[in-house]
């Protein structure tokens, strides 16, 4: 910042009646897009705060219930949530090309960028509803109908060695006492599972909705080279929640996929 | 007043970063079926895996969120402490609980 700037120079309001979208408050583009930046990223400070506790949570239980977790985790389906990983990545992308095309004041390439962001985010959205929907027909809902042994959402068949099912197997009591665990610890799974990834679907959400104003804003022509910080901070929050996903995919998806395990 | 004109990543960079970003995810989800062994309790794919997703992480916050390019000092503060109160938080929870469940 250059020396206009000090305190003692700066009055404490200033009408820029050529630039609408300067408030009084600032005393120049760069500094309202500073502050504006700051403020999201003091927010995605927070965000981080937020999720940590969930992860760290998820973290603690997994160490100390690894078996139930790592089947539970296997009943996920791997090819869908690689691939919506792969759509959410999609969405980064065009978001940052968003970003470029009001930097080069290409109103068109902005727009149509965004399209494509709000089409990859309701598909990531879509795709999660699906494998919601998969996981209420195996009971795998932590509700009254949750089970996940014997019937359509069975985890112990195949896994009985990695859960300690066989060596209790010939003691009735003991095998109905081992089998009431599995219900609970991977129940603890599944609740985390849902709350993981239904907050990480509620923050797309707020993204859509924010990114359907913003595609609105950038149709009417609001964004130029000189002022896009809408856009720009709309995209870091974008961006924030799709590294979110990118560490939910492997902690949830992947705790034990080798073969014969 | 001069007006700082912000950096502009060339379009091939991107496009560079979400091929980075495509390759890391189907290589995670692939190296996840080969059994890497364990090494002192710890799973090395568990391990592979999250530094797999870090790397992605940080090329999305240094290039898609343009820290790279920032001049605004600030915001590299911010997410330092963010990030190593994250550290703090996972380290100190996960070497409590691993000494109490140990054996």
């Amino acid at each position: 910042m250059s020396d206009s700037h000090a305190v003692g120079a700066t009055p404490l309001a200033i009408e820029h009646e050529d630039r609408p979208e300067l408030r009084h408050h600032f005393a120049d583009v760069e500094q309202q897009r500073n502050a504006a930046s700051l403020g999201m990223w003091w927010f995605l400070g927070t965000e981080i705060m937020f999720f940590g506790g969930m992860f760290c949570g998820y973290l603690v239980y997994r160490r100390i219930y690894f078996p139930e977790f790592a089947v539970a985790s296997k009943s996920l389906d791997l090819f869908v949530g690689t691939f919506n990983t792969i759509v959410l990545i999609c969405s980064s992308l065009t978001v940052a090309q968003a970003v470029r095309a009001a930097q080069l004041g290409n109103r068109k390439l902005q727009v149509r960028m965004l399209l494509l962001t709000l089409l990859f985010g309701l598909s990531f959205l879509g795709i999660k509803t699906y494998e919601w929907g998969q996981k209420y027909k195996e009971h795998h809902i932590p509700t009254f109908d949750y089970n996940v042994i014997g019937g359509e959402g069975d985890l112990v068949k195949g896994h009985e060695h990695l859960l300690g099912i066989d060596k209790v197997k010939k003691d009735p009591v003991k095998l109905r006492q081992r089998e009431a665990e599995i219900q609970r610890h991977t129940k603890i799974f599944y609740s985390l599972y849902f709350a993981l990834t239904g907050m990480h679907a509620i923050h797309m959400i707020v993204g859509v909705g924010i990114f359907i104003v913003i595609t609105w804003m950038a149709h009417k022509g609001r964004f130029t080279p000189e002022y896009h910080t809408p856009l720009e901070i709309a995209g870091l929050y974008w961006h924030f929640v799709d590294i979110v996903w990118i560490y939910l995919f492997p902690l949830l998806y992947l705790i034990d996929r080798k073969p014969g395990s | 007043m001069s007006e700082h004109s912000e950096h502009i990543v060339s379009s091939k960079l991107y496009w560079l970063i979400w091929f980075v970003l495509i390759v890391g995810t189907v290589v995670t989800a692939l190296v996840a079926r080969i059994d890497l062994g364990t090494y002192h309790g710890v799973d090395a794919n568990t391990v592979v895996a999250l530094l797999i997703a870090t790397c992605k992480a940080s090329v999305v916050v240094l290039v898609f969120m343009h820290v790279k390019y920032t001049s605004e000092k600030m915001t590299k503060a911010i997410l330092i402490a963010a990030v190593f109160w994250l550290l703090l938080l996972l380290v100190l929870s996960l070497t409590d609980y691993s000494s109490r469940y140990a054996g």
